[in-house]
């Protein structure tokens, strides 16, 4: 095991190509140009490709058709290009092609601030494309925590044929750090079908209760139709409504009858706390600053960081804040999983401390918010 | 082998493309669906099916 | 039980297909047939690809791999597929408005990189599975449900367009002469690099109708006497040629492909 200094963005790369990356499309945009430029060096040293498209709309289409031709691929945004992307998005999340797509947000709305740090894509995440779908979105707090949650992007999105986002923020995307680089990860590849199934070939059909369809790559003699328009069976579209309804169903419930897996967070110093700050990605940074200090105080406070941010993990936040008094939604916005929180939190006090000038929010702010609570 | 022509009327929509082409005029459209009034003139040239959108008309090798 | 190249090369339990009576995109779509059965093309190995409009639903009906993408954005799958397997025959089905509007920029760009995609443009002039509003190849003057007193925009010759663009081959077809439609598909095909054939396809339910070129039959005989093949056009005056669409290869030449010149980084990157 080695320690390497690097930059959140150069973590991504170095994280996706462990994952199986060979193939990236993108297109220049402040902070995450590093991972598009980080990807054209690394990618053909490994027999992968990458391509930088026209336009965001593009890179993502392409990273969607090279998934469908069995490579692993990633895009990588921020805000303005992730407002373009989300066609596709939706497009990948009915077609159920895995794929990955980086946003490393900056301060909007339109183009706002192109070097400064925002979480105010969250909800664009969850629901930036059109029309009833699930997604996955996770969001890293360090360095090297981006190096193994990237992996784990790929392998959730290859486990679940959907497209993950992997929410990233200004913090983290330039933050430098040691990142211990392991050999021992996890890699999940994509399922094939057997070769009997080429006949009569329905990958999409989910009525024996498999959830999460086994998709042929183009090539391999497995003929089917991938579609945006909601299909039977074979790919094909249908306007037959029990046929329609089934497979949003489907798509829908791979991800909710899963949560259990997919769901990741982190409780620190919860066990006595009566405040619990609720925050990640990079703003998780100044809240672990505040804490230690306000412990020295005395105040009681701990932190629950949800890693996996869609599907919220509405189950391990109960669990964390059974015992608090009050609870505290730190992020880099005007208040968008506060709304999450609210919803769960029922009858606790919520509070809220965002930002959305650009800057960076501080330990200091957190523990004058603290105080006043 | 021998060719004949063949018809497969649930899939034609009726828009005569094959009937005005024909150049021995054996086709007609009755009741929107294509018909091979003329059959002893066909010669079997094959423009009906070059020319039908919908694959309801063609000239298929079949054995004697 | 439809003809055997039907039967061979589409998904029969879906046909008949969805299009308006006298559309050719289905002439066109068997042409598509004809040619990858002429030359012999390994089934598992080529891919459809479309856009979104009446053309698009083209790839559904092909029994291959086939994938119905999102409006305008066919060239840039097809981009990402053939990139990561260059071994994959590309074809892509798109129309007028698909190709040359909303995925105009896709166009330009697939042209450029000389990528190993063949795309054929079911061009009718027409937005048709919207009701017929007016598209970037409706001819000046004429009319659409969104042009009701006279189309002002000028048209765009999409081969014309793919060629500046650095199409390395690029022809136009025509309903009339549907055996050169095949052998230019064929020729398409068969050229390493971006291809295109603008297919003139007649759509007589909305731009028909609403332009008053009378039946299927009649349009297609327009086009009969209004389309001249290249090698006629050569001795033709430029007066004689006013009123007449040339058709046939209008540009071929060598260029190095997209994904060769990608593997030949990937080696030398290896090597070092």
């Amino acid at each position: 095991m080695t320690k390497v200094l690097m930059q959140g963005n150069e973590a991504c790369v170095k994280g996706a190509i462990a994952a199986g990356m060979r193939f990236f499309a993108g297109y220049p945009i402040t902070p995450s140009t590093e991972i598009a430029e980080g990807s054209a060096v690394e990618l053909p040293k490994v027999g992968g490709k990458f391509i930088q498209m026209e336009d965001e709309l593009a890179s993502m289409a392409a990273v969607i058709g090279a998934s469908a031709a069995g490579v692993k691929s990633m895009t990588a945004t921020s805000g303005p290009g992730f407002s373009l992307k989300q066609e596709n998005i939706g497009y990948a999340s009915e077609a159920e092609i895995p794929c990955v797509i980086v946003d490393v947000q900056r301060t909007g709305p339109s183009t706002g601030m192109a070097t400064s740090p925002s979480q105010g894509d969250v909800m664009q995440a969850r629901w930036g494309t059109h029309g009833d779908h699930p997604i996955i979105a996770l969001s890293p707090s360090s360095v090297e925590e981006t190096y193994r949650l990237v992996i784990r992007a790929f392998n959730l999105s290859e486990k679940y044929m959907t497209p993950v986002i992997f929410l990233m923020d200004e913090i983290i995307g330039h933050m430098r750090e040691g990142v211990e680089i392991s050999n021992d990860i996890e890699v999940i590849d994509r399922k094939m079908p057997s070769e009997d199934q080429k006949e009569n070939y329905r990958p999409y059909d989910c009525a024996d209760g498999e959830l999460v369809p086994v998709l042929a790559p183009m090539g391999k003699g497995f003929y089917y139709n991938i579609t945006g328009l909601l299909h039977g069976g074979d790919g094909f579209p249908t306007n037959d409504n029990e046929v329609t309804g089934r497979q949003v169903l489907c798509l829908m419930k791979k991800i909710e009858d899963n949560r259990a897996d997919i769901c990741q967070s982190e409780s620190q110093d919860m066990d006595d706390a009566e405040i619990a700050i609720v925050c990640y990605g990079g703003t998780a940074r100044s809240a672990d600053e505040a804490i230690f200090q306000l412990r020295e105080k005395g105040i009681k406070v701990g932190m629950f960081r949800p890693i996996t941010i869609w599907p919220f993990p509405e189950e391990d936040f109960l669990k964390a804040t059974k015992n608090v008094k009050k609870i505290l939604v730190v992020e880099h916005n005007y208040g968008q999983i506060l709304l999450e929180v609210q919803r769960l939190a029922k009858n606790l006090p919520v509070e809220f401390l965002g930002c959305i000038n650009g800057k960076t929010i501080s330990p200091d702010e957190i523990i004058a918010k603290v105080e006043e609570l | 082998m021998k060719k004949e022509l063949m018809i497969q009327a649930e899939w034609c929509k009726g828009c005569g493309i094959c009937a005005a082409f024909c150049p021995k005029h054996v086709l007609e459209v009755k009741n929107e669906k294509v018909e091979a009034v003329r059959k002893e003139d066909c010669i079997l040239c094959g423009q009906c099916e070059l020319r039908c959108p919908d694959y309801a008309i063609w000239v298929e090798e079949v054995s004697e | 039980m439809p003809s055997k190249l039907i039967q061979k090369y589409m998904r029969e339990e879906h046909l008949p297909h969805i299009w308006c009576p006298g559309c050719s995109h289905g002439s066109f779509m068997r042409a598509v047939a004809v040619a990858v059965d002429r030359l012999g093309l390994d089934h598992d190995k080529v891919v459809f690809v479309s856009g979104i409009g009446c053309s698009s639903r083209s790839a559904g009906y092909m029994d291959f791999n086939t994938i119905h993408t999102t409006h305008g954005r066919a060239f840039a799958f097809a981009t990402g597929i053939k990139m990561a397997n260059p071994e994959l025959e590309v074809i892509l089905f798109t129309g007028d408005g698909d190709a040359s509007a909303i995925g105009g920029n896709h166009l330009i760009h697939a042209c450029r990189r000389n990528i190993g995609i063949t795309t054929l443009v079911m061009n009718n002039n027409i937005y048709g599975m919207t009701g017929g509003q007016y598209s970037p190849t409706t001819p000046t003057g004429e009319f659409g449900t969104t042009a009701p007193y006279g189309n002002i925009d000028r048209d765009f010759d999409i081969a014309e367009l793919a060629k500046a663009a650095g199409a390395t081959f690029t022809a136009r077809a025509n309903t009339y002469d549907l055996n050169q439609a095949t052998n230019l598909i064929q020729k398409a095909i068969e050229h390493k690099g971006f291809s295109l054939v603008d297919c003139l396809s007649i759509c007589p339910s909305y731009y028909g109708r609403k332009n008053k070129k009378g039946d299927a039959v009649k349009m297609i005989q327009w086009q009969k006497e209004h389309t001249v093949s290249v090698q006629k056009a050569q001795n033709m005056t430029e007066e004689e040629l006013q009123d007449k669409i040339v058709c046939g290869v209008l540009c071929d030449y060598d260029y190095p492909e997209y994904t060769e010149k990608y593997q030949q980084i990937i080696d030398r990157v290896r090597k070092d």
